[in-house]
């Protein structure tokens, strides 16, 4: 710091505590309300601090389910196959967390790998219609797909692809963000990397792989996690083009549940859902919230 | 813009960019030719009847003045999002940048709500001010204040603005943070030596230097605000009571989704379709002209 | 990649009849039951599935009804539509007019050579359901009526009787008011309020919803429902939720929630209801009754109208398919399946022979009250205004009213202007839903 004032400090370390209790209450109340029993979520007011039940409420989710409601039909998965093939059984509930993470990880890896060569192609090459090309992604930059879904809908269904990960996935890597980003930051590296690599005599996509993709690191770091929370939050559309339980998403099964208007709500295991359906995605923010900011900043300058 | 360095080759470029523009052609282009196809039809639900009748669906549409109301309600709200959220978010960062000692365990927990799902965020929030177990519903009536969001349209438009700026501000804050941290120690030192307080400091050097990323943040959160924050209104408030909550992304989904009413949605989804398109041209000339700087 | 490497996956461990698994027809049937009401249609369509082999029938719950009946439509624009929908009652004009997307299921029958009497339901549910000409159009499924619960807890609390509710709406007002200052936190608090308050208030009173019979008449309606005894009955809710002997929690089901946590005394909601609020109270603390009337509009209340849902038959499968949903809609509408449905759930009984059923095994001594929901519905033969209603953009127009209405309880307008606005955009829909259907 430039000097020391001491008040200065004590009011930054308060203003920020009192932001972070803020911030970090419904989240906690969440938390609170995955370790309590079903008894004790009906009476206000409920206990600001955790209780005994967590290990029943959250081995209940994983194992049996939202007690019969939503799916407490059990599912396979089987890895592999032959006699390398396991399989194993579990929830609902555990089956749409493995939805949610093949579906989150699919738009991902999609969205970076499509995108990335797309931006390659627009500020490495001249070509005719190339700002042609470059308009129509970039108009699909922020268009939700809430406002276009039932022709969407219509499109998927023509293609077969209704209850299939295919269809949960590929209409949701149609976006620009990524390809802007990574156009962004190749108009930042330096064109004497480009003009040394042609005079060693590499081809485009020799430079593209030896020079461009290593230097890329964080964007795709950044865009990782951008793209894994918006893929892994999806709400309305796998709640559209789902049928079959087995391609239902974890975020549709909490929204769903907390709508049914149900005898007694079990407040506790919503909340565990919440919690589990939360979970992946923090620890991918958490955790890589270092890289995302480079990756952005980085692009930004 | 323009690279001075470029390959040559004839048919690479084409290969290269056909993923993305085809499924941009696929899942966009051909939906979206759809929607406007649609929104100069009259049908009934299941497609059976169907009239071209021109621009009825708009002009039915610029004459309701539930519309106009939903549309100043979507302003109204957007500036409520993205300045609440702007601000609190900059102020935790200013904050933040001040603090060494346990600031990652800070940042750690400030990230959160990001990652959040809009969805899952509605939920949580209807959890906390539920009207019968809710713990801030019971609290803020233990002290007198009757909060009943599901009677009361400006108190359920505030609960919608605190969810929707809640999930938002996560993001703003790290990136205000990292502008914050950008700013060179020096200039800021030159600045105490002359005398200058913290206040001053901020208003004079920080804030001026920050107003990029502040721009940028703007832009995001208004596109945010106006499309984002679709799950939590769903999951909240699905746009009540007495339309209070009803922004415009809603009403789209909430008359063709609900309503099957394809050609007044699909009219609402053009006009939202063209505010996107300018939103995104301006963003994007703001943008490169920064790529000069 | 990624999902060849998880193969397939997903199959349910309820493995049933094995070995003829291959040459089974899977057939689609999309519904909108959640909760212990899911279970409930999942055990109807297992015994549906044990009973025979040539069919399997597939039950999916795709959310809400309204949710079910988009993804319905949208699956069908798509020509991916199931068999079976459930639709609910206010989708049934919409659903009529759909030319070529329904299987009408007295044709169904007929075509499938399936026995079929539309006379074994009960008339009140036919009536909705049917052509003018009385040809059924949808299977009767679940079929409820609002009713009225009371908390016997907090009744006696305030000295009342708890054996007794209320007949009339003074009287409940009064009840309400001593339990409010007994010390509850809420009086009354209705269900889906345009479905109680309006339409089911109108046939009780015998007071039109619309012009032509409700809709029965034609496309060309006006809605009517601004009367002076429905705008009276609005205001009195208003001047009572000043305190709290009238409290307005939420939409469509979401005040059960409020009754069911103990916080009000009165409730009026769906006889389907009854299941889940005894779970919730336990038997002993609730009380049932019909609905209250006002003694001043009418001498003696009408009968009321039902709500809930039928399953409408989609267009667009393979002939020989339709056979088997045919032999599923009868067996889910005989009368021992009904009967069982009716005593899970307190929908109820569509047919004849379910209520005979119930009757005899001696349920409803066990369970007084809850063969008051039939009753009610039969309590007086149906006049042109308690009929029921077909009502074209209902979902809509329920909409509208329920906006209006949020308006009146937040005092933002008076009953009469916002009875008066919502006829006005409703009369709007229904233009448009004319203009559609030409």
């Amino acid at each position: 710091m430039v000097e020391n004032r001491p008040w200065l400090t004590v009011l930054s370390h308060a203003v920020v505590l009192i932001g972070l209790v803020i911030i970090a209450f419904p989240v906690w109340m969440t938390f609170v309300a995955s370790t309590h029993d079903q008894q004790t979520m009906l009476r206000s007011p409920i206990p600001l601090l955790p209780g005994p039940h967590m290990v029943d409420n959250y081995v209940q989710i994983l194992t049996e389910g939202y007690g019969g409601r939503f799916g407490s039909s059990k599912h396979t998965l089987e890895l592999g196959w032959g006699p390398a093939k396991i399989s194993i059984t579990m929830s609902t509930i555990a089956m749409t967390m493995i939805n949610s993470m093949i579906m989150a990880l699919g738009i991902t890896i999609g969205k970076i790998a499509i995108s990335i060569i797309a931006a390659f192609a627009i500020v490495y090459f001249r070509f005719p219609f190339r700002m042609w090309f470059f308009w129509a992604i970039f108009i699909t930059l922020m268009l939700p797909v809430e406002v276009r879904i039932v022709p969407t809908y219509g499109v998927v269904a023509s293609l077969g692809m209704l209850d299939s990960y295919s269809g949960l996935i590929i209409p949701l890597i149609a976006s620009a963000t990524a390809t802007f980003l990574f156009r962004q930051f190749f108009m930042s590296v330096p064109d004497e990397l480009t003009e040394a690599a042609r005079v060693d005599g590499a081809g485009p996509m020799r430079f593209f792989w030896d020079i461009l993709l290593p230097m890329s690191r964080t964007t795709i770091a950044a865009l990782f996690v951008i793209q894994f929370i918006y893929g892994w939050n999806q709400y309305l559309w796998p709640l559209l083009i789902t049928t079959k339980e087995s391609f239902y998403t974890v975020v549709m099964a909490v929204s769903r549940q907390a709508n049914v208007v149900d005898s007694v709500p079990s407040w506790n295991l919503l909340m565990t859902m919440a919690m589990l359906a939360m979970l992946p995605p923090v620890l991918v923010v958490v955790f890589m919230q270092r890289q995302f900011v480079r990756g952005l900043v980085e692009t930004e300058k | 813009m323009e690279k001075r360095v470029a390959f040559n080759e004839r048919w690479l470029p084409y290969l290269l960019v056909s993923p993305q523009i085809l499924i941009t052609l696929v899942f966009f282009f051909w939906p979206s030719g759809q929607a406007i196809w649609q929104s100069v039809l009259l049908e009934d639900a299941f497609g059976g009847n169907s009239r071209f009748v021109f621009l009825d669906n708009f002009t039915h549409l610029l004459s309701d003045k539930d519309y106009y109301a939903s549309a100043r309600l979507t302003l109204v709200f957007s500036a409520l999002v993205a300045s609440v959220g702007l601000g609190v978010s900059l102020l935790l960062a200013v904050m933040a940048d001040r603090i060494i000692r346990g600031a990652t365990a800070y940042k750690a927990f400030l990230v959160w709500p990001y990652a959040v799902a809009p969805a899952v965020a509605g939920v949580l929030w209807g959890f906390l001010f539920n009207p019968s177990v809710g713990i801030v519903a019971w609290s803020l009536a233990a002290i007198g204040i009757e909060f009943n969001y599901v009677i009361n349209g400006n108190q359920a438009l505030a609960l919608v603005v605190i969810a929707a700026v809640w999930n938002q501000v996560s993001y703003n804050f790290l990136f205000f943070l990292a502008g914050l941290q950008a700013i060179p120690k020096s200039l800021i030192e030159a600045a105490a030596i002359d005398g200058a307080g913290p206040g001053r400091r901020f208003w004079d050097i920080v804030f001026p230097l920050l107003s990029p990323t502040g721009f940028f943040l703007l832009v995001v959160n208004i596109i945010y605000a106006f499309f984002g924050t679709f799950g939590v209104v769903d999951s909240l408030t699905k746009g009540g009571p007495a339309k209070a909550t009803e922004i415009l992304v809603f009403k789209v989904y909430n008359d063709g989704f609900r309503g099957q009413d394809l050609g007044g949605s699909a009219a609402q989804s053009v006009i939202l379709m063209i505010v996107v398109i300018a939103l995104t041209v301006v963003q994007f000339r703001f943008i490169e002209r920064r790529v000069h700087y | 990649m990624k999902r060849r490497l998880l193969a397939s996956v997903a199959t349910v461990a309820t493995l049933v009849g094995m070995g003829s698994a291959q040459a089974q027809v899977e057939l689609q049937f999309w519904h909108a039951m959640g909760g212990n009401l899911g279970e409930a249609v999942n055990a109807q369509v297992e015994g549906f599935n044990k009973a025979q082999s040539a069919y399997k029938v597939v039950p999916v719950y795709k959310g809400s009804y309204t949710e079910t009946l988009t993804a319905a439509i949208a699956a069908f624009r798509a020509r991916q539509a199931p068999h079976m929908v459930q639709v609910f009652e206010v989708g049934t004009a919409n659903m009529m007019a759909a030319k070529g997307a329904v299987y009408p299921v007295h044709q169904l029958m007929a075509d499938a050579k399936e026995p079929f009497d539309p006379n074994a339901f009960v008339s009140p549910v036919t009536g909705y359901y049917s052509t003018a000409d009385g040809k059924l159009l949808s299977m009767p499924f679940n079929s409820s009526t609002p009713v009225l619960y009371w908390n016997k807890e907090l009744l006696q609390k305030a000295g009342l009787d708890p054996a007794k509710g209320p007949t009339t709406w003074p009287e409940l007002g009064e009840m309400a008011k001593k339990a409010v200052a007994a010390g509850a936190k809420c009086g009354f608090t209705p269900q889906w309020q345009t479905w109680t308050m309006i339409e089911n208030f109108g046939a009780y009173h015998n007071l039109p919803f619309a012009t032509k019979s409700n809709g029965f008449g034609g496309t060309d309606i006006e809605l009517r429902f601004n009367d002076a005894a429905r705008v009276k009955h609005i205001a009195t809710l208003a001047e009572w939720s000043k305190d709290r002997t009238f409290v307005y929690n939420g939409r469509e089901g979401r005040s059960t929630a409020q009754f069911n946590a103990g916080d009000c005394a009165f409730h009026i909601a769906s006889s389907a209801s009854a299941s889940a609020i005894e779970r919730a109270l336990t038997k002993e603390k609730v009380g049932m009754g019909m609905m209250p009337f006002w003694p001043d509009v009418i001498a003696k209340p009408q009968n009321s109208i039902i709500g809930g849902a039928t399953v409408w038959v989609l267009q667009g499968r393979p002939q020989a398919e339709y056979v088997g949903v045919a032999k599923f809609l009868s067996h889910i509408s005989s009368g021992p399946i009904q009967a069982k449905w009716h005593q899970e759930t307190g929908y109820v009984p569509v047919s004849k022979a379910a209520a005979e059923i119930t009757e005899k095994s001696g349920f409803y001594k066990d369970n007084p009250g809850r063969d008051l929901a039939v009753k009610q519905l039969l309590l007086n033969p149906p006049t042109e205004n308690s009929r029921g209603l077909r009502i074209g953009n209902f979902v809509q127009i329920r909409d509208v009213v329920d906006s209006e209405l949020e308006a009146v309880w937040s005092g933002k307008k008076d009953a009469k202007t916002a009875l008066d606005d919502a006829v006005k955009a409703g009369n709007e829909l229904l233009r448009r839903f004319e203009a559609a259907n030409r």
